[in-house]
């Protein structure tokens, strides 16, 4: 039982999700944006989270589709993960989503949910960083659209009173090679000890990282690092490893000295996978 | 622009019958299914997601009913276990032994037969995805695991 009232609207077009967001905020009601749900739902019940009203974003086309767009492909944030999964379009962005929860919670978990969620996770950034996507955002001025490492700066950096309304890809990312595994303390389905998903464009390496810091990243002397031919796999890993130090996170999954152990162990294991890096 | 501000009688398709329920816009759904339409084969496990003994199906697929607000099952064909009438599925998990307590019996049955419907020919990895998503505290996994095997290879039909 969520232990207060709130009031549900759900608007049928993006302006008026925009100017009924600002209404209710207008009005003191403290709004929020509602994809999935699952994260509102359980952060309610336990009172961790308040709100006056929720605005659905689930009948919004712009949040429904799934579009085909000549060189890009858009993907509406109100997909759900499951819908990415059988989808299948884009492979390593199909195994990510494949990996976050369970399959029933894949069934309501949204993309922009996930992506704007509290939680450090947010593992769906991950193929959309690696694949430079760009973000659409639904504000006063309608809809814009800003490149993913923009606006997704360890979170997504949405302006309050706008909401992620889709994600355009470059499809000739669908078909390069990737790598994708997820390590947890002890279940197949938990919470990451580390995520990594990579992508290799032309013989460069592109590599994304969650569980590992308290947020989602890529990082470009990560990537100089692994892309460094002339040094052996185990020096490579090593150095990737000394490079992170700083913000590697120690938690009940994992102390920061085993995640070390295990990131340099991850590295070798996608520098022996993605051949010719 | 669908609104609910307040408690309102609102219409829910239900195992393919239009009821009509009085909820608030903070209402779960499994609570609206128990409390008000007395569909009691959803059960309230860890509700919070995690277990699975709660799942329905919104159309077609499966969803923990502890995480979905009534009022989004609005337009939404539901489908709780009472619905089933002698699936397939129910079958099996009496030949095959597929339950101890009986108690996260109902979320499975629903997993299993959307999984049996939706992908009728699945690799090993997606039946063991699918099943996942819920608990046996009974272990019964197994069992489980032979009973929608044989729904999907049409040992049991």
């Amino acid at each position: 039982m969520i232990p207060f009232d709130f009031e549900y609207y759900r608007p049928d077009t993006a302006e008026e999700a925009v100017s009924t967001f600002a209404k209710l905020e207008a009005e003191g009601k403290e709004p929020v944006y509602y994809g999935g749900g699952s994260e509102l739902i359980s952060m309610a019940r336990v009172g961790s989270r308040s709100f006056g009203a929720v605005v659905d974003l689930k009948n919004i086309p712009e949040c429904r589709a799934m579009e085909d767009r000549g060189d890009h492909f858009y993907l509406g944030a109100g997909l759900t993960l499951s819908d990415l999964i059988e989808w299948n379009g884009f492979p390593l962005l199909s195994k990510t989503a494949g990996r976050i929860a369970d399959h029933t919670m894949q069934c309501k978990i949204t993309l922009g949910g996930n992506l704007a969620a509290t939680i450090i996770y947010r593992e769906t950034a991950l193929p959309l960083l690696l694949s430079d996507a760009k973000l659409t955002f639904a504000g006063a001025d309608g809809l814009k659209e800003y490149d993913m490492d923009t606006v997704f700066q360890e979170r997504l950096l949405l302006p309050r009173g706008e909401f992620l309304a889709g994600v355009t890809l470059d499809k000739s990312c669908f078909s390069l090679p990737y790598f994708h595994e997820k390590k947890t303390r002890n279940e197949k389905i938990d919470y990451p000890l580390i995520t990594a998903a990579g992508l290799k464009k032309g013989r460069t390496l592109r590599i994304a990282f969650s569980g590992l810091a308290a947020y989602p990243f890529r990082d470009a002397e990560v990537e100089k690092i692994l892309n460094s031919s002339f040094h052996s796999r185990e020096r490579r890993a090593d150095k990737v490893v000394k490079c992170l130090s700083d913000i590697i996170q120690s938690d009940l999954s994992g102390s920061a000295e085993y995640r070390r152990f295990v990131l340099k162990e991850t590295i070798l294991n996608i520098l022996d996978t993605m051949k010719g890096v | 622009m669908y609104s609910l501000k307040e408690k309102s009688v609102i219409q829910l398709n239900i195992n393919s019958e239009f009821k009509d329920v009085v909820i608030s816009p903070s209402d779960i759904l499994l609570e609206t299914l128990r409390g008000q339409l007395g569909l009691t084969g959803a059960k309230p496990g860890c509700e919070n997601g995690d277990c699975g003994a709660c799942t329905v199906l919104v159309d077609g697929w499966p969803v923990k009913s502890c995480l979905m607000l009534t009022v989004e099952a609005i337009g939404k064909q539901i489908t709780t276990v009472e619905g089933l009438k002698d699936a397939p599925i129910q079958k099996a998990f009496i030949e095959k032994f597929g339950f101890q307590c009986g108690y996260c019996t109902s979320g499975f049955l629903m997993v299993c037969h959307a999984l049996a419907t939706i992908h009728p020919n699945p690799p090993d990895i997606l039946i063991d995805d699918w099943l996942q998503s819920n608990i046996c505290r009974c272990t019964s996994y197994e069992e489980i695991g032979n009973a929608v095997r044989a729904v999907l290879s049409g040992e049991i039909s």
